[in-house]
């Protein structure tokens, strides 16, 4: 071998080992977050505001490629119903996709049942959606680390790691988590991800004509949605698990379940 | 397009629009497989360890039973992942915040003891073959097949002077010693992947790994009973064919004497620990109804009403009450037990399937319900791998693995040589 080829190969060589020692410098997300640690997203939804339209449902399928067809929602919305009997009735029918069409409440394979108006006290409407609680038991109960939080919060699925066991599903105490109909793994709402970092609001937040959604930033002071989480009565959905659910309910019932 | 779970689910009432009965019979296979595995082991280590000697020969069958299950209590959960490529995930990246995770390393810890502990037991047969086939002059190309692999199995170990005997003995007591409570926890652990699921009303009791525990050695128990009467009724229908021919080999009177005396002893012991497993299962209901918190309402409406059939005639009755009495009244007979035996397994099986289904069959809201259709025809791979068809080849598997475990590890090796 000439001395020249012998350098050739060798820089070869070098360049070819450094390469791939570079492009697995471990980059821990963690680290990437730490630039912006004054980051908490919250959401807050306002039960006064919300028609049970369903816009939010529909939009939330567009942006997150979730078939509209798929009887299973990233978001939804229940719709109570309390008569006069103290009796509560509740449905979402396919997670309220299309609104409240019928006035009958959808009771499943019991069939639908008319309420009469003048039996009715009081009736509303509650979205709902991953609560990226602060001590989420999905996260703890995944036995492969695919569902984990983010340091600002969100609660996300990799989906490329989920073995797809449900132990999340199971262990969700409110049943925002389903099996993505096309991949096949655990799937749930993240709050948009990929537009909030962009500074966007969620698409469900903006397709809901009334504004009952908006998203925050519980580090901000002056976000306004901070500020009404701060200064008014608000409450979170089953408190009495201990995940510490960060979606604030303006408005919300005790018969909401 | 169908989401997982819709199409064995019918909901009504008031009922989440992501809720589906996403658990089904394949989780209900799972601590039924693993109960199998712990429980035989169990019945394996009474003798081992505690030196109870009429169990001697059930023992060693228990021992080869338990192997031959063991990767069944893993193919459950791979059929029911809906990414089984990814299983291995499981072991690559613990997250042992995990019930699940921290089973897997429990399990295979617990394979190890198992295949070691068989390999004491086995390690002189593996040299007595190997050494009688290479001293033949002439052999077949399948004997020099047997011959290779039983040298394989001797790892090397090739001394089988009393001493070193001695040593595999003391070896075996002590993996079994030291293979009860990992046995036990890998059941317990089954059970602690419901009791912690925290937004479950139903599985949410520290009870849960106990009452697991429990009904899985009654469930290995009567099974390894049951295994071993049918192994015995074929080897003496062997013996009455053979008998004219060779005298070396047990008679049937013998074979009959050792089956009615084994099955005696065993029967007793699963009786103890079905008493413990029914008491357990009792206590829970008991305090539930007692303490009665929010939850209750929709549980008592599950447990006395929606499935009472499931949990009072069937569990209880046809799986605990029957076999109980059959295997308590005086004069047992081999036939008797066998029955009992098939009926424990039964119920067994149905507590498996009240918890894992049962614990499904309302909603979060408390105020709907669902209920689990079975998948019977396997018109594609989901209701394949979660229907009948699924179950049915778990439950079919170790028995396969058995009759090739067996040529290996025979496991009644002594009386025929001796
Ligand atoms: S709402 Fe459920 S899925 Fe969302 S973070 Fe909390 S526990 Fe996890
Ligand atoms: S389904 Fe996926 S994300 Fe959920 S616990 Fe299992 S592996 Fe984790």
């Amino acid at each position: 071998m000439k001395r020249r080829d012998f350098l050739r190969s060798t820089v070869i060589a070098v360049a070819g080992t450094s390469l791939p020692l570079t492009s697995m410098t471990w980059i821990d997300p963690r680290e990437a977050f730490a630039a912006n640690p004054d980051l908490r997203w919250i959401f807050l939804v306002d039960t006064h505001k919300c028609v049970g339209c369903g816009f939010c449902v529909k939009a939330c399928k567009y942006e997150n490629d979730i078939p509209q067809e798929t009887n299973a929602t990233r978001t939804w919305v229940e719709r109570y119903v309390i008569t006069r009997d103290g009796e509560v009735h509740a449905d979402s029918p396919r997670g309220a996709h299309e609104g409240f069409t019928q006035r009958a409440i959808d009771r499943g394979t019991v069939g639908p049942l008319e309420i009469a108006d003048e039996d009715i006290v009081q009736a509303f409407f509650v979205p709902k959606l991953c609560n990226q609680c602060d001590h989420p038991s999905c996260v703890q109960v995944c036995p492969v680390g695919a569902t984990y939080k983010a340091p600002d919060g969100v609660v996300l699925v990799d989906r490329s790691w989920c073995i797809g066991c449900g132990y999340c599903v199971m262990g969700c105490p409110y049943g925002v988590r389903f099996f993505h109909p096309v991949h096949h793994v655990a799937e749930k709402c993240n709050f948009c991800y990929h537009r909030i970092h962009k500074g966007e609001s969620t698409a469900c937040a903006v397709a809901c004509p009334f504004g009952a959604r908006k998203i925050g930033n519980m580090k901000d002071p002056d976000d306004p949605v901070t500020k009404t989480v701060m200064s008014q009565r608000v409450g979170v959905l089953k408190d009495g698990f201990g995940t510490d659910p960060q979606v604030y309910y303006i408005g919300l019932n005790m018969e909401v379940r | 397009m169908v989401v997982h779970g819709e199409l064995w689910t019918a909901k009504e009432l008031f009922v989440l629009p992501n809720e589906f009965i996403y658990w089904s019979i394949q989780i209900v296979m799972y601590p039924f497989m693993t109960g199998l595995v712990a429980g035989a082991f169990v019945l394996s280590s009474l003798y081992h360890v505690f030196g109870f000697k009429q169990l001697k020969d059930i023992a060693r069958f228990s021992l080869v039973f338990s192997f031959a299950l063991l990767p069944v209590a893993m193919l459950p959960l791979m059929l029911h992942l809906s990414q089984p490529l990814r299983g291995s995930h499981v072991m690559m990246t613990p997250h042992f915040t995990s019930a699940i995770s921290a089973f897997g390393v429990v399990f295979l810890t617990y394979a190890c003891i198992v295949g070691s502990e068989l390999w004491f037991v086995y390690r002189e047969h593996f040299v007595e073959t190997a050494t009688a086939l290479k001293n033949k002059p002439v052999r077949s190309s399948g004997e020099n097949l047997r011959m290779k692999l039983f040298s394989l199995l001797t790892l090397g170990a090739w001394d089988i002077s009393p001493a070193a005997l001695e040593k595999d003995h003391k070896a075996v007591t002590v993996l079994s010693a030291v293979g009860i409570p990992v046995a036990c926890f890998l059941h317990g652990y089954a059970g602690f992947i419901f009791g912690s699921v925290k937004a479950n009303a139903l599985w949410m009791t520290p009870l849960m790994p106990v009452i697991f525990i429990c009904s899985a050695v009654v469930s290995g128990i009567a099974l390894c009973i049951l295994c071993y009467i049918v192994t015995m009724e074929i080897r003496k229908f062997l013996a009455g064919r053979r008998n004219a021919k060779s005298a070396d080999i047990p008679s049937i009177e013998q074979l009959k004497g050792a089956q009615a005396q084994e099955v005696r002893m065993s029967s007793r012991y699963l009786l103890i620990f079905m008493i413990l497993a029914v008491t357990l299962e009792l206590l829970d209901m008991i305090f539930r109804g007692y303490t009665a918190v929010k939850s209750w309402d929709i549980l008592r409406s599950v447990i006395y009403d929606r499935d009472f059939m499931q949990i009072f005639v069937l569990q209880f009755g046809i799986g605990n009450f029957v076999p109980f009495v059959l295997l308590l009244l005086p004069g047992l007979t081999v036939r008797r037990a066998a029955l009992a035996c098939t009926l424990v397994l039964f119920g067994v099986f149905m507590m498996r399937w009240n918890v894992v289904i049962g614990g499904q069959a309302f909603s979060l809201t408390f105020a709907g319900f669902m209920h689990y259709h079975l998948p019977i025809i396997p018109d594609s791979w989901e209701t394949f791998r979660e229907g009948l068809a699924g179950a049915l080849l778990v439950a079919v598997t170790p028995f396969v693995l058995f009759y090739f475990l067996n040529k290996i590890f025979p496991v009644f090796l002594e009386e025929e040589t001796n």
